[in-house]
């Protein structure tokens, strides 16, 4: 087939990049009625997005992007009305343990913290905690407990979104590699590497780690760097773990967390990261970071020091200097909006980073504040840096 | 160089390569997975075991004493760490466990040699207790001296299904049948390749008549339809014969392969390229004539790679360590590299007589019904992988694996992996390289969370 011949494709939004923001943005698009086109170079929710650890969890995130979680785990709820299944979803709770004292300090103060933000945390000591979730290790002291916070299958949601955007009717073109992005007068052009166009007024970029560059292209640079989280599974047991485990420890290698799946399994990530490459859109999983976990996650929950690890993995995900994702409008060209950058904590989001770019997309506004994660941020701080 | 050559694996390749190696100078350590050197074909029994090796190893009695003569003699020499399973690599070197003990092996170079396990064919009822591979029916008789069964069937096709087949006979154990895939005139037809080695065609043909004489039937062309079993166990095979012809046979236990799959995953976790092997229809790993990878300080022998049998690894062992050898501009004769090229290219034109005599029946994995488990580990059946083809439209088969989960569990896909790729492929109507192979991650074995490094 010769697509040189083929008329440019129009829709009334294109969206670059099919990980789980642009898969969940075309989706809410949809709801507002606009036509899109998702292009994805290689297949719905391949990369960050299909390999991350799974965690839907709200509490120990920055405060002001606790509206926009908050969204989403309402939406999370609602999966299986929404596109027809629930991604494994298990609302199981989220606890964050410590061991150290200072670390207790710092849970407690964000359990105050965060409760005018709409997030309710209990408080536990490291007994109450045992009481309750009894394969928690001796070691643990200060828990917080978000009951309402959980898990589910980063390999299912993004394609489950995916494929319920194209039975709303969005175009989910996947195999297909973005070559160049320029904006005429009206229009968005967009070229792919199989020589089709497409054409729209309105453009999203949900490009995850490979963003910087699209970004770049309209003269808007971000600090940001890919890198690959270390994850890991162990043999299947009994299921008995419902919360999600994550230590909040301010120490890096023993910053690890766990869940278990109902099919048994426990999936494990967290500590040291290591490099991922934008070109030949790997990920490195260290072996010796696997080792490095191991010892930790025995202390959060003992009897997995007796557990096998049968695989390890890792994804290209791009990491922002402030920590925070670009989310938002353009700062330079209208009509151009971000979605990219979630520092590894962006599974949460995506349904109502999904719900909210559609809706600023469609209507031009939205009640969830972006304000801290406008791509302007860093160009503001360079000028006020800059500034005599 | 300080570091030294790492050989994995101390069956006929990794012995042969070692003992190169040492020739030379070269002082290598030898991983193992096995508590003793040998392999699988030459696998040594326990030290306390005192069957002589004609039992063990029929023919290849004097084969395998040499062999295993030929390490103890070099054991002393070497850096031997039986026992040890290779599970991953690190900047810092091989990674490798015994027990809880993890080893970081700095290295200059490593000459795989991990040789093969049976491939495959899910089949209804193919997880009924007392279903093994042949290579585990071979392994409880040379290992440990016991039988899978009282009345074991052997199905599947290759030339180990009649080697297990009288190897069971000659240890009193009379096969229920002998049910090959491969029909005769299949056979016939690979005949002509296999003729480069007379005398192992004449010992095929021998086992064959033996087991007719002791009254074990040997059927050709076979379709296999379920193994029939109770909560205890197996209890019979059902079967249609070459004319289409619905048949039972009770048995206590079954022996099953398809020909052998190259134990690849290592090459693969070091980042060889990697190709479709028609002849063998299976990915492997790159290789030249002399086992160099495209990574220049990794060589591939024996049927990790190629699968031609035992004497051609003892060749192809042999020769890996040559051309490691001639990369570091040490002394290799030319006629020594000639020979041994020579000894292989015979072997090779024997075994691409029996993959034709033998072949993989890929339709057979195409016409699973739905409700076959196919990845076991996961309990993910035929229909599953369906489902991932066409309703999730999983175009490779890592996709599919992360769709729907086959080759996710324990094994990580080695022995569900091939088949699984057939069922994809077929439901996709694409030719089975199309859909891939399983990506390979550490650990290559599941590894104890309680596991630390040693020095």
């Amino acid at each position: 087939m010769n697509a040189f011949a083929r008329e440019p494709a129009r829709a009334d939004v294109i969206i670059v990049g099919g990980g789980f923001m642009g898969a969940a943005t075309a989706f809410f698009l949809r709801t507002h009625g606009l036509s899109v086109i998702l292009l994805e170079r290689d297949l719905i929710g391949q990369a960050a997005s299909g390999t991350n650890f799974g965690n839907v969890r709200r509490q120990g995130r920055y405060l002001p992007q606790l509206p926009l979680a908050n969204r989403s785990r309402d939406i999370w709820g609602r999966l299986p009305e929404l596109i027809g299944e629930d991604a494994e979803f298990l609302p199981g709770g989220h606890i964050r343990v410590t061991t150290r004292a200072e670390d207790g300090a710092r849970l407690e103060q964000y359990a105050r913290d965060c409760k005018p933000w709409g997030l309710d945390l209990t408080m536990m000591t490291g007994d109450q905690a045992r009481a309750m979730f009894p394969m928690v290790g001796p070691d643990i002291h200060t828990v917080s407990y978000s009951p309402h916070d959980g898990h589910a299958n980063p390999r299912l949601a993004a394609p489950a979104f995916g494929r319920a955007a194209r039975r709303a009717g969005a175009q989910v073109v996947e195999q297909t590699e973005v070559t160049s992005i320029m904006k005429d007068s009206v229009d968005f052009i967009i070229e792919t590497k199989d020589g089709g166009r497409y054409h729209a007024p309105l453009l999203q970029i949900s490009s995850g780690a490979w963003g910087r560059s699209m970004a770049a292209s309209f003269g808007e640079d971000v600090p940001m760097a890919p890198q690959g989280p270390q994850m890991g599974v162990t043999e299947p047991l009994p299921y008995r773990i419902q919360p999600v485990i994550g230590s909040a420890s301010s120490v890096t290698e023993e910053g690890v967390y766990l869940r278990q799946v109902k099919r048994g399994n426990i999936v494990f990530g967290g500590g040291r990261r290591s490099s991922a490459d934008l070109v030949t859109k790997r990920a490195r999983l260290d072996p010796m970071n696997t080792l490095r976990q191991m010892p930790h996650l025995a202390r959060l929950v003992p009897a997995m020091a007796r557990l096998r690890v049968i695989r390890t993995w890792s994804g290209v995900e791009g990491y922002v200097q402030d920590s925070l994702p670009i989310m938002g409008p353009s700062d330079r060209v209208s009509g151009l909006f971000y979605a990219f950058g979630f520092c590894g904590h962006g599974f949460q989001l995506g349904p109502g980073v999904g719900a909210t770019m559609a809706e600023l997309i469609a209507t031009g506004q939205t009640d969830i504040p972006l304000e801290p994660f406008h791509v302007g941020r860093f160009q503001r701080n360079m000028e006020h840096r800059d500034a005599p | 160089m300080a570091e030294p050559v790492i050989v994995v694996g101390a069956g006929p390749a990794g012995t042969r390569a070692a003992q190169r190696l040492l020739q030379a100078g070269l002082r290598p350590v030898v991983i193992d997975e096995n508590e003793r050197q040998g392999g699988q074909i030459y696998r040594r029994q326990p030290e306390n075991f005192i069957r002589p090796a004609e039992k063990l190893y029929g023919t290849e009695a004097a084969r395998a004493r040499a062999l295993h003569a030929d390490f103890e003699s070099l054991r002393p020499h070497i850096d031997y760490r039986p026992g040890t399973t290779v599970w991953g690599v690190a900047d810092e070197g091989l990674l490798s466990v015994r027990g809880s003990a993890i080893t970081v092996q700095p290295f200059s170079a490593i000459i795989i040699a991990s040789g093969a396990t049976d491939r495959i064919m899910p089949l209804p009822g193919w997880t009924t207790p007392g279903v093994y591979s042949l290579g585990a029916s071979q392994i409880a008789l040379k290992a440990q001296a016991c039988a899978i069964g009282g009345t074991p069937v052997f199905m599947g096709t290759g030339p180990l299904l009649y080697l297990v087949a009288w190897q069971y006979l000659r240890a009193g154990v009379t096969p229920a049948a002998v049910l090959d895939t491969s029909s005769l005139a299949t056979r016939l037809r690979g005949l002509r390749g296999m003729m480069s080695r007379a005398r192992v065609v004449v010992n095929g043909v021998r086992y064959m008549a033996d087991l007719m004489r002791a009254g074990v039937k040997l059927h050709a062309g076979i379709t296999p339809q379920r193994i029939e079993g109770r909560e205890d166990g197996v209890t019979g095979v059902l079967w249609q014969d070459s004319r289409g012809r619905l048949r039972r046979t009770a048995c206590d236990a079954v022996g099953t392969g398809y020909g052998l799959r190259a134990e690849t995953q290592l090459a693969d976790l070091l980042k060889c390229d990697f190709m479709f092997d028609r002849r063998f229809t299976q990915w492997r790993p790159q290789v030249d004539l002399d086992g160099r990878t495209s990574r220049q300080d990794v060589y591939l022998a024996g049927d990790g790679v190629l699968l031609r049998g035992a004497d051609a690894a003892e060749a192809a062992g042999r020769l890996a360590a040559c051309a490691l050898l001639q990369d570091r501009t040490l002394p290799v004769a030319t006629d020594e590299i000639e020979g041994l090229r020579g000894v292989i290219a015979t072997m090779d034109r024997f075994a691409g007589g029996l993959a034709g005599a033998f072949p993989w029946p890929a339709h057979l994995a195409a016409a699973l019904p739905d409700e076959t488990v196919v990845c076991r580990c996961e309990n993910v059946t035929a229909g599953d992988i369906r489902h991932a083809a066409t309703a999730l439209d999983s175009p490779e088969i890592n996709r599919a694996k992360a769709l729907m989960r086959p080759g996710m569990g324990r094994c990580q896909g080695r022995m569900c992996g091939l088949a699984a790729a057939e069922i994809l492929a077929a439901a996709r109507g694409v030719p089975v390289e199309q859909v891939g192979r399983i990506r390979t991650a550490a650990p290559l074995k599941p590894l104890p969370l309680d596991c630390r490094i040693t020095p």
